[in-house]
């Protein structure tokens, strides 16, 4: 498989991070850093990452399933996550959530038929003190009102 | 970056250069003491500076609250095998978001407390496991990491010294779970985040199957003041036996949540009331988590007089853990919190232990029948038996930390549930919708 050169970069960097005879240990942050650019976990890649690291391909698939922001299936372009978490429950995080769905059409783990925007309930990600809360593929958007909402889910849709 | 603002209530110790113009940086590090603990602590001896950490009373702050000093004096360093420092930045405890704040404002703070406990056990390499959602923080650390480099405080021979370090970042992907201390160390090595059984403990037997100084980010963060001041100083901030501050998050239902820096022993009152501005819309308090939702609840009765700090809350059955202070008013339903921080669990156990895997799906199921108006009146027994059968049957905590705020509100709301009963619908729906 061929990756960009900075992804190539990171892997490189990755594989020397580790002890002698413990490259294993990038198989997480590479698979990680291979679906940002390729949008998911494809049978190619678990072999790929597998030669690179040492292991078979069995003990890729094995790892991978355990980690929630891996994913076997394309999501779309935004992947939107709000949190409905106890902090984020309190202050609004599930009208947050149904609105969403609402608006969109779609459920969790579920994208737009464009592929444009997905959607996911997640557990807590780390911004209770300004919940309600959601991310955007790895940005933070933090004390959401539904109008807000609107509007980001809007602006997603129309950037192409 | 800041998200909220500071309290003029807070003692500003970790996170005193919040707020300066690129407070990130290692230049703005420099022009403030950074990196003048860890050139001490090059002049002193190892047991010296694990010394200096047991004078402070540093407890863990990733919730367990694990004297720091002492934790540190386990590593054997005179073992053949090289040693690790290993920082737990998998920050996923439900109410908690304060060590985002440390890593995004203040990383070579991190960076110096890494050295510093290499220093103390002979340790030579650092790896700062960080959630995989905080992929921002890993720019900023690994930019951080690159700056230390490039001025001789990572790499070989620092500081015209014969020590000799190296960090890295390392992502995780999405476990509650990676942040207890041995499935992170599993889940380090390229494998399934599940627990491992103790003893032998990381101090021995941690990352790579070497010894391991592991602690959470606020921990490491703790070291370079604790060298810089001396750690009476340090001590002396807090109360006996709990030296210092605790970043405390506040969230739920204040007017003004946020993260603030408090001397350990704060008055929850005050906390409540001067730091976060009362509950919203001038209701009254009905529950109180003090440290993440791991921690058992307690009612607003057993909130007075309380003081944030690791023996005031073990008198209340409960544990400071994290600092993520969840404060829950009168219109808030405890079934639907019960049942919310139940399916978190239920979610996140690794299925590792069978009581952990079983028993948080059963009292989700429970539960959700609850809210829906289905409970029957035995289901309220079956949910605390179901509970204290998890109680120390799992090799990790997660067990324990589903079962006790469980059993907690179960105890001490218990005619809320009754209220669920023959049908009815949930009597803070509407509030809840409308909020």
């Amino acid at each position: 498989m061929t990756f960009s050169p900075e992804l190539e970069a990171k892997f490189a960097r990755l594989l020397t991070s580790y002890p002698p005879g413990r490259q294993r240990s990038a198989m997480v942050p590479m698979l990680l850093y291979a679906q940002d650019e390729i949008g998911s976990i494809t049978q190619e890649l678990v072999e790929e990452v597998a030669r690179r690291v040492g292991v078979t391909p069995m003990q890729v698939e094995e790892v991978l399933s355990y980690y929630s922001m891996l994913h076997r299936k394309p999501l779309g372009k935004y992947h939107v996550q709000i949190c409905t978490n106890i902090s984020c429950l309190l202050t609004g995080g599930e009208q947050l959530w149904q609105r969403a769905c609402g608006k969109l059409g779609i459920g969790h783990k579920e994208a737009t038929a464009d592929g444009q925007i997905s959607l996911e309930e997640v557990e807590c990600i780390g911004a209770c003190s300004w919940a309600p809360a959601l991310q955007v593929n790895y940005d933070f958007h933090h004390k959401v009102t539904p109008e807000q909402l609107d509007q980001l889910l809007d602006s997603l849709r129309k950037t192409h | 970056m800041l998200y909220n603002p500071p309290s003029p209530l807070e003692t500003k110790v970790l996170t005193r250069r919040f707020g300066l113009p690129n407070s990130a940086a290692v230049d703005t590090y420099l022009a403030t003491d950074g990196y003048k603990a860890f050139k001490k602590a090059l002049e002193m001896k190892p047991d010296a500076i694990i010394e200096e950490v047991k004078v402070s009373n540093l407890r863990g702050r990733g919730g367990a609250g694990f004297p720091a000093g002492m934790k540190w004096s386990f590593v054997p360093r005179n073992s053949p095998k090289p040693k690790y420092i290993v920082v737990n930045a998998d920050e996923s405890e439900p109410g908690t978001c304060k060590d985002r704040l440390l890593m995004e404002n203040d990383p070579h703070q991190l960076i110096e407390g890494m050295l510093i406990a290499g220093l103390a056990v002979d340790a030579h390499a650092g790896y700062i496991y960080v959630r995989g959602e905080y992929r921002y923080l890993i720019e900023i650390l690994d930019k951080a990491i690159a700056e230390a480099y490039d001025k001789g405080y990572l790499g070989k021979n620092l500081q015209g010294s014969n020590f000799s370090f190296d960090a890295y970042t390392h992502s995780g992907a999405g476990a509650y779970e990676c942040g207890e201390e041995s499935a992170l160390l599993e889940s380090l090595e390229g494998k399934r985040g599940i627990p491992r059984i103790r003893p032998p403990f990381p101090a021995v037997v941690g990352a790579f199957q070497c010894p391991t100084i592991l602690n959470n980010v606020e921990t490491y963060c703790a070291v370079p003041p604790i060298l810089r001041d001396g750690g009476a100083a340090f001590a002396a901030l807090g109360v006996p036996k709990a030296g210092g501050t605790k970043l405390t998050c506040l969230t739920g239902h204040v007017n003004k949540p946020g993260v603030y820096e408090l001397p350990l022993g704060f008055p929850v009152d005050r906390m409540i009331n001067e730091v976060g501005g009362g509950i919203r819309g001038g209701k009254k308090l009905k529950a109180f988590i003090p440290g993440g939702s791991s921690c058992p609840v307690l009612t607003a009765a057993e909130c007075e007089g309380l003081t944030m700090d690791y023996d005031a809350m073990a008198k209340k059955k409960t544990m400071l853990g994290s600092g993520g202070v969840v404060i829950m008013d009168e219109d808030t339903c405890m079934v639907k919190v019960a049942l919310r921080i139940m399916r978190f669990y239920a979610h996140e156990s690794c299925g590792w232990c069978i009581p952990c895997r079983e028993g948080t799906t059963w009292i989700r199921k429970i539960l959700t029948r609850f809210h829906d108006g289905m409970g029957r009146k035995d289901d309220i027994n079956l949910l605390g038996d179901l509970a204290k059968n998890m109680l120390g049957r799992t090799f990790c905590p997660l067990g324990d930390a589903a079962a006790l705020p469980t059993i907690s509100i179960v105890e001490k709301f218990r005619e809320e549930f009754e209220a669920h009963l023959d049908g009815k619908p949930c009597p803070y729906e509407k509030e809840l919708v409308t909020a």
